[in-house]
């Protein structure tokens, strides 16, 4: 057996690197953060010098684009949350069926979710620009031939179907395991008593995928709270800032303005309300689930 | 067989209605790849038609422009060194912790697996100067320390909930045979986590390659570039070059498109594990 020097060793050994690429890259950083968001520091030069909550201030009161942001992201979480977990599980339903395609099917629907958000962007970018634009001089179709990505309205619903076309796959193959698991006799016991289609998905099938709808709803939401390369790629925030996240105004404020402390105030800001979002949305999910 | 005719009608309108979704989907690489093979004149008179002639003049240009075959490489190291150094860093640490579960190894896991809310955005201004100063900057491997670092959480997290489950009755048997402390990790734990090991590369690989805002900020010099940042540098220079823009795009998407076709089974295999116990 191990005596004890040697299994202080052991233990250093074992977990030592995790524990120093976590503090080093995470910890250290993350506190970091907290000190300089009370700092005014423009990255270059040494001086970095303690303000206080003058940033806080300055971003709660004097900046309308840190909260423009704020609003265009929270308006973009929640319809993409929506319309990514109401496609991913219809695509679900669709592919607990026994058609013969399922397989192939269940890959096109993935597909699009491997590639990176800023290859999807620029891709995007080439079918709104040009791609529409010659559907819709061939169809006439009024759809196709809106401004897209040249106009706030519509920049904003050109981000979502983007959002929704790389984000229903990985979706629908997380439903797809929780629809599974339902059990088969207790759906054929409520056909037999009379239920429809639509009342046993409801009184059965909903509250039974409740732990992957937990699943699935959290993880829509991080990825809608920090959008960043599709944007980067697809609008660059425009037009007129009107698609700016918080993490691209972040961006800007640190790496383009060269204001670090407060660009950092922002990040911790954005922090708690990440953090808060989080723990709210799976306190109450989790509450509604139902054992089966 | 009035009961079965209905059935299968029903059938056949999905299947009908999910090969139209799948087209939907599809029609974004049916644009880039058709385009791709165009000259900048005929793309720009017609999108959507097929392309006259299969030339790869286009690509032969993307090529030497965003010296392809080095980016790939770049990309190719920082996930593949990433990879090993995450599985080793935090199956050993995940190990140990589940098998030592006094206070101090479980405030620990707690701190990791609570650090996962911490969106990256949070942390990157810190980061960059943290990195300037331990000399991380613009190196290949200094971008691979950071994923050390971001990984580490969820992957020893995935490892823990997988350790739990292996019984210690094998471990014991080793130790009385006289196993070292390292040799029943890596002959006898390591391989039975196999499974988890598939799940947890698998995550990271797609994270990892498709990455951006990391490799963004801590490279600047061409020679390390990834495949996300040539294609981004490379949309800066040629901005309205459509012809050239949709060969690169195709090139930077097609080999996680290929490992995605080989590697799908266990991709969404490992999605389904790692999402029932996060």
């Amino acid at each position: 057996m191990e005596n004890a020097r040697a299994k202080r060793f052991h233990h250093l050994l074992f977990i030592g690197p995790a524990v120093v690429f976590f503090a080093l890259i995470v910890v250290i950083p993350f506190f970091m953060s907290l000190y300089y968001s009370f700092t005014e520091w423009n990255g270059v030069s040494t001086t970095v010098t303690w303000i206080g909550i003058e940033n806080y201030k300055k971003i709660l009161f004097h900046d309308p684009d840190y909260y423009k942001a704020f609003m265009f992201t929270f308006r973009y979480a929640i319809v993409s949350v929506v319309l990514t977990n109401v496609v991913g599980f219809l695509l679900a339903l669709l592919l607990t069926q026994a058609l013969k395609l399922r397989n192939v099917l269940r890959t096109i629907f993935f597909m699009p979710n491997v590639i990176g958000g800023l290859l999807l962007g620029f891709i995007w970018s080439f079918i709104f620009v040009k791609g529409f634009a010659t559907i819709g001089e061939k169809t006439g179709i009024p759809f196709f031939n809106l401004p897209w990505l040249g106009d706030a309205p519509t920049a904003f619903w050109g981000v979502i179907i983007v959002t929704v076309w790389k984000g229903a796959g990985y979706i629908m193959v997380i439903y797809i395991a929780g629809l599974s698991n339902v059990p088969k006799d207790m759906l054929e016991a409520a056909r037999i008593d009379g239920a429809s289609r639509l009342q046993s998905l409801r009184r059965i099938t909903l509250p039974l995928i409740m732990p992957s709808i937990t699943v699935c709803l959290f993880l829509t939401l991080s990825w809608g709270f920090k959008v960043f390369d599709l944007i980067m790629s697809l609008t660059k925030g425009g037009p007129f800032n009107s698609t700016e996240s918080v993490s691209l105004n972040i961006y800007q404020e640190a790496f383009r303005n060269n204001a670090l402390g407060l660009g950092s105030a922002k990040a911790v800001i954005f922090f708690l309300i990440v953090a808060l979002i989080t723990v709210i949305q799976v306190s109450v999910t989790k509450k509604r689930e139902v054992e089966s | 067989m009035d009961a079965y005719r209905k059935y299968s009608a029903r059938l056949f309108s999905l299947e009908a209605l999910g090969v139209l979704i799948a087209l939907v989907f599809l029609v974004p690489f049916y644009f880039v790849l058709t385009n791709s093979f165009k000259s900048f004149a005929e793309l720009s008179q017609n999108t959507m038609s097929l392309p006259k002639a299969f030339s790869f003049h286009n690509y032969e240009e993307v090529w030497k422009i965003m010296k392809f075959p080095k980016v790939f490489l770049n990309s190719l190291i920082i996930t593949v060194a990433s990879n090993v150094g995450l599985v080793v860093i935090s199956a050993m640490a995940a190990y140990r912790m589940v098998r030592n579960n006094n206070w101090v190894n479980k405030v620990l896991f707690l701190l990791f697996v609570s650090a996962m809310i911490i969106p990256f955005e949070s942390i990157m201004i810190p980061l960059v100067k943290l990195a300037g100063m331990i000399g991380l900057l613009n190196e290949t491997w200094g971008v691979v320390v950071c994923y050390f670092g971001f990984g580490v959480s969820l992957n020893l997290f995935l490892y823990h909930g997988f350790v739990k489950s292996i019984p210690l009755e094998v471990e014991e048997a080793a130790i009385v045979d006289g196993c070292s402390v390292f040799g029943l990790f890596w002959r006898i734990v390591f391989p039975l986590l196999k499974p988890i090991t598939v799940t947890i590369v698998l995550l990271n690989s797609l994270w990892i390659w498709n990455d951006f805002l990391l490799p963004l900020l801590i490279i600047s010099g061409p020679e390390t570039r990834t495949i996300p940042l040539a294609t981004y540098s490379f949309f800066g220079q040629y901005t309205k070059q459509w012809d050239l823009a949709l060969a690169a795009l195709t090139l930077g998407v097609l080999p996680i498109i290929l490992f995605f076709l080989g590697m799908q089974k266990h991709i969404i295999e490992g999605i389904t594990a790692g999402s029932v116990k996060g």
